[in-house]
């Protein structure tokens, strides 16, 4: 197969792919940003494992809530014998008490925006 | 290699046989651990009953009296105040011949007729509200108090319009814009826009072994127990005055009683 104006043509699908992967190689060798995560200081435990609530704390949420809302039990036995009473704001947020450093970090770093401060409240913070 | 019916119902047989099985021999050699150790239940300080209804004492209600009670339940609840039609109420205060459209006493007191009355949630035996819910938002206990599942709730007003009491408001904006900040109570959500919401007789108070706002504020004009417990004090009050209901010919069965 002949291809007219060889040179040219590959020159430039040579610069048109290094200029369409410019995100790629100028981060080469650097480590994308990481969401800073700030641990409640005191607390040792969580109300589950926790890996179970980085991958699934909104799966328990809806537990929570579906329980609290619908069948009226409010107190969790987590799975180490402790009890809690299943509130974002009342429960959560009592150890968790800097929404900015805790929830927001992850997830303005994935770009999802839960609901749950629509009506759910959260400690006043300095801005 | 033929697989005959006669092994094929040996292997179905022993198949069926650790199905069945299964679980309880699981259960033998890891107690405990097939289902999880994680729990929800019912708090221990939770007060309960068979059916929860409540008794308001006309009579006893001054003008300063139903102020009180209807703020202790609005800014508990943070419930905004939004200038009327949008406004929204869990209980109000509204005139007599409103409140009792169809009463059969003709000769009542005059100075009942003439007060103002407190109207609110009636949660009734056969709620309309919850019958026309197209998503179970709405949703009757099973001590007979009618929920809100704010989470579920569309906003479709249909339960609005099958309410014949009123005693459901919609939030046309979004609460906190008519709210201090930060809310009046922080322990306790508000809604969002687009919502309906109705008194919940306090079940976040029940839980803590606490009454309703309103019952704590009313200083004995208003009274809340098992209607199904004979010797409660709203049943004894019931026994010992005459009451009204509210428009008791449509047959929803109010929960709230007026003594008169």
């Amino acid at each position: 197969m002949k291809i007219y104006d060889k040179p040219v043509i590959v020159i430039g699908v040579l610069i048109f792919l290094a200029i369409f992967a410019f995100p790629l190689w100028t981060a080469l060798g650097t480590t994308p940003p990481q969401p800073k995560v700030e641990l409640p200081k005191d607390m040792k435990e969580c109300v589950a494992p926790t890996e179970y609530m980085k991958s699934s704390h909104m799966q328990l949420l809806n537990e929570w809530r579906d329980s609290v809302v619908r069948d009226g039990n409010r107190v969790w036995v987590s799975h180490t014998g402790k009890q809690y009473n299943m509130s974002l704001t009342n429960e959560c947020l009592r150890c968790h008490n800097e929404k900015s450093k805790f929830c927001d970090q992850c997830h303005n770093y994935v770009g999802v925006v839960p609901f749950c401060w629509d009506c759910h409240t959260y400690p006043k913070e300095a801005k | 290699m033929t697989f005959n019916r006669r092994d094929f119902l040996k292997v179905a047989g022993l198949s069926a046989a650790v199905g069945l099985g299964g679980n309880a021999a699981f259960e033998l050699i890891f107690p405990g651990q097939v289902d999880a150790a994680e729990e929800m239940k019912q708090s221990p300080t939770e007060l309960t009953a068979k059916r929860w209804g409540m008794v308001i004492d006309v009579k006893k209600l001054t003008p300063g009296l139903r102020k009180t009670i209807t703020d202790a339940c609005h800014i508990n609840h943070n419930v905004p105040t939004i200038e009327p039609p949008k406004n929204l109420k869990w209980i109000w205060e509204a005139p007599f011949e409103h409140v009792f459209t169809e009463v059969e006493q003709e000769y009542l007191e005059e100075a009942v007729k003439e007060s103002p009355m407190l109207a609110m949630c009636n949660h009734c035996d056969n709620p309309p509200c919850v019958r026309v819910c197209p998503t179970k938002a709405t949703f009757r206990r099973a001590d007979g108090i009618v929920m809100m599942d704010m989470h579920r709730c569309i906003g479709c007003r249909f339960c609005m319009a099958a309410c014949p009491y009123g005693s459901r408001s919609f939030n046309f904006y979004d609460p906190r814009k008519y709210l201090p900040d930060p809310v009046p109570n922080t322990a306790y959500p508000t809604r969002t826009k687009g919502v309906v919401e109705k008194c919940t007789f306090c079940t976040e108070r029940l839980v803590t072994g606490q009454l309703p706002y309103c019952v704590e504020a009313a200083q004995g004009a208003m009274l809340f127990g098992d209607m199904s417990d004979a010797g409660s004090a709203p049943r004894k009050a019931l026994r010992s005055r005459f009451s009204i209901r509210r428009n008791p010919g449509l047959g929803t069965q109010p929960q709230v009683y007026y003594l008169v």
